[in-house]
């Protein structure tokens, strides 16, 4: 029965192919890598990283800890500063000057693992930061797209609480919809469902299926293998700062082509 | 027992406060004429005079005291940025400003403001003024140190959700970090209060008419230190409870709200 399930949810999410958005993001941006290298003095975090994410694709980015997936999508959007290479968002090369930072970071949303809400203010006040500020957005406007979004995330009736009222669900879910209200052209997620109890990661999943249905880019770091298979277009498994394999699902899950792929597929699937 | 519903601790407390007025009590009445409480009793004409200029003073320590914790703050605010900032210039600012304040005492600083300042800018200086320029000026150094730390303990999450929206350094600070970092130094804070109320004494050494300074000079015309400056201690006692209880209070409120 679950195997039935799943094909059916993997049309229905695959059904927006990329390029084609049904809702809110109206343009999709590409992400392009080319020859990224980022080091921490002697330590390689990337080696050689090439990578495009067209507009609406979805990729998922997997391999073991340290493989340097995290400081490949903290590199997206400057979080990181990498020291080779070169990294464009939407056609916008990534360096140091304000106005370009402020611009891909308006665009490129991001959640973390941690969720990061700011803890002083209510849940709607969280989402209303970034558009006031950032995008300019009156107060009632900024209110009104706030609460749209909660209620694409399910939940509109925490809107006036403090995020430590909130279990770790729905803090994640108030995280993604704070990035949604910037409007991005892409989202990247690094391990969103990794510090949540087992029973409120399909919540988190779940919004995560509903936008990729949206042909919203993302690229999403995980270790949900079963996300990967129902929503990625392209599965990049990374190992010691390389990019290691880069295939769509089936292929990668059914017959990896490399040893690294192989082996790191066999100690995750074991559960 | 009719004490059941104070707690223990409470209780306790209660009792040793009491063991230790005790002593204090049988020296003060068992040294029988040389005690002359008649110099500050209420009962007295003399004594209702002299205290109400005793108490007098109060209003200019709180004067000082508030006036100088408030620049104390703003400066020390500005000189926390800097040492928080990338360049090496302006952490280097931050740190010279604050291994130079701190090393000099607020006795020196008061006298060298009032006395030295004027010849070096050609402008009067008025005694309260010099006193809170002095005060403001020493306390600003910890203040500095106190934001610096408070600001360093935000997460680096904060920052990040900041930046990943796009906020710019000044929105950043504005709305993500400075809100939380000033309901975490809130406690050094109220500490420093409480230090500058008793600093505040120091002005007296240049005239100004707050309580040590109005103590001192009814000593010098009634000679009776001890019961002088029994009520001088006692004054300070209590302004500084409190201050520190209604401090106490704001952050239970701030915690409270921040749930």
């Amino acid at each position: 029965m679950r195997i039935a399930k799943e094909e059916e949810a993997r049309s229905a999410a695959r059904a927006a192919e990329p390029g084609e958005g049904g809702g809110a993001s109206a343009a999709s941006a590409a992400i392009e890598l080319i020859g990224v290298g980022k080091r921490y003095g002697d330590f390689f975090a990337l080696r050689d990283v090439s990578l495009r994410v067209a507009p609406g694709e979805r990729t998922v980015v997997c391999g073991p800890s340290g493989s340097g997936k995290s400081t490949l999508i903290r590199c997206v959007n400057r979080l990181e500063r990498h020291d080779e290479g070169r990294i464009l968002v939407d056609g916008v090369e990534l360096d140091d000057a304000r106005a370009t930072l402020r611009a891909v970071r308006a665009d490129v949303g991001m959640v973390f693992q941690q969720f990061n809400l700011f803890p002083h203010l209510t849940v709607l006040e969280n989402l209303m930061l970034g558009p006031m500020r950032v995008r300019g957005v009156t107060r009632a406007q900024a209110r009104e797209r706030a609460m749209g979004y909660l209620e694409r995330v399910r939940i509109p009736e925490q809107a006036d609480k403090r995020p430590g009222k909130l279990s770790g669900g729905q803090q994640q879910r108030v995280a993604i919809a704070r990035s949604l209200c910037m409007e991005p052209k892409a989202m990247l997620f690094d391990e969103p469902t990794s510090a949540l109890d087992p029973e409120m990661i399909s919540e988190v999943l779940d919004v995560m299926i509903e936008l990729a249905g949206t042909g919203m880019t993302m690229i999403v770091v995980t270790h949900e293998m079963g996300f990967a298979r129902q929503v990625a277009d392209t599965i990049v498994f990374m190992d010691a700062g390389r990019i290691v394999e880069r295939a769509e699902p089936e292929a990668f899950f059914e017959r990896p082509a490399s040893e690294r792929g192989r082996l790191f597929l066999r100690r995750i699937l074991q559960h | 027992m009719g004490g059941a519903s104070i707690c223990p601790a409470r209780r306790r407390r209660a009792r040793l406060g009491l063991v230790a007025l005790a002593p204090l009590a049988l020296v003060l009445g068992g040294c029988g004429e040389a005690l002359q409480w008649y110099v500050v009793s209420p009962a007295t004409s003399t004594g209702r005079a002299n205290l109400l200029f005793l108490l007098g003073g109060i209003w200019y320590t709180l004067a000082l005291s508030l006036t100088a914790i408030a620049i104390s703050i703003v400066v020390g605010l500005l000189v926390a940025l800097p040492g928080l900032a990338a360049n090496p210039v302006a952490r280097g600012f931050n740190r010279v400003y604050v291994e130079c304040v701190r090393a000099v005492p607020i006795l020196v600083l008061i006298l060298w403001v009032y006395y030295g300042l004027p010849i070096v800018l050609g402008v009067a200086i008025g005694v309260f003024w010099a006193g809170v320029v002095a005060l403001a000026l020493s306390d600003s150094a910890f203040e500095a140190e106190i934001f610096r730390a408070g600001i360093q303990s935000i997460e680096r999450g904060q920052i990040e959700a900041a930046d990943s929206l796009g906020l710019g350094y000044v929105d950043r600070m504005r709305f993500v970090v400075l809100p939380q970092a000033i309901r975490r130094v809130l406690p050094p804070l109220g500490n420093q209060l409480v230090y500058m109320l008793k600093m505040s004494s120091l002005v007296s050494i240049i005239g100004m008419q707050e309580l040590t300074r109005r103590a001192n000079e009814l000593v010098t015309a009634e000679y009776r230190p001890l019961e002088i400056y029994s009520v001088l201690v006692l004054e300070y006692l209590v302004l500084i409870l409190v201050v520190s209880a209604g401090v106490r209070r704001l952050e239970r409120r701030l915690a409270r709200d921040a749930d």
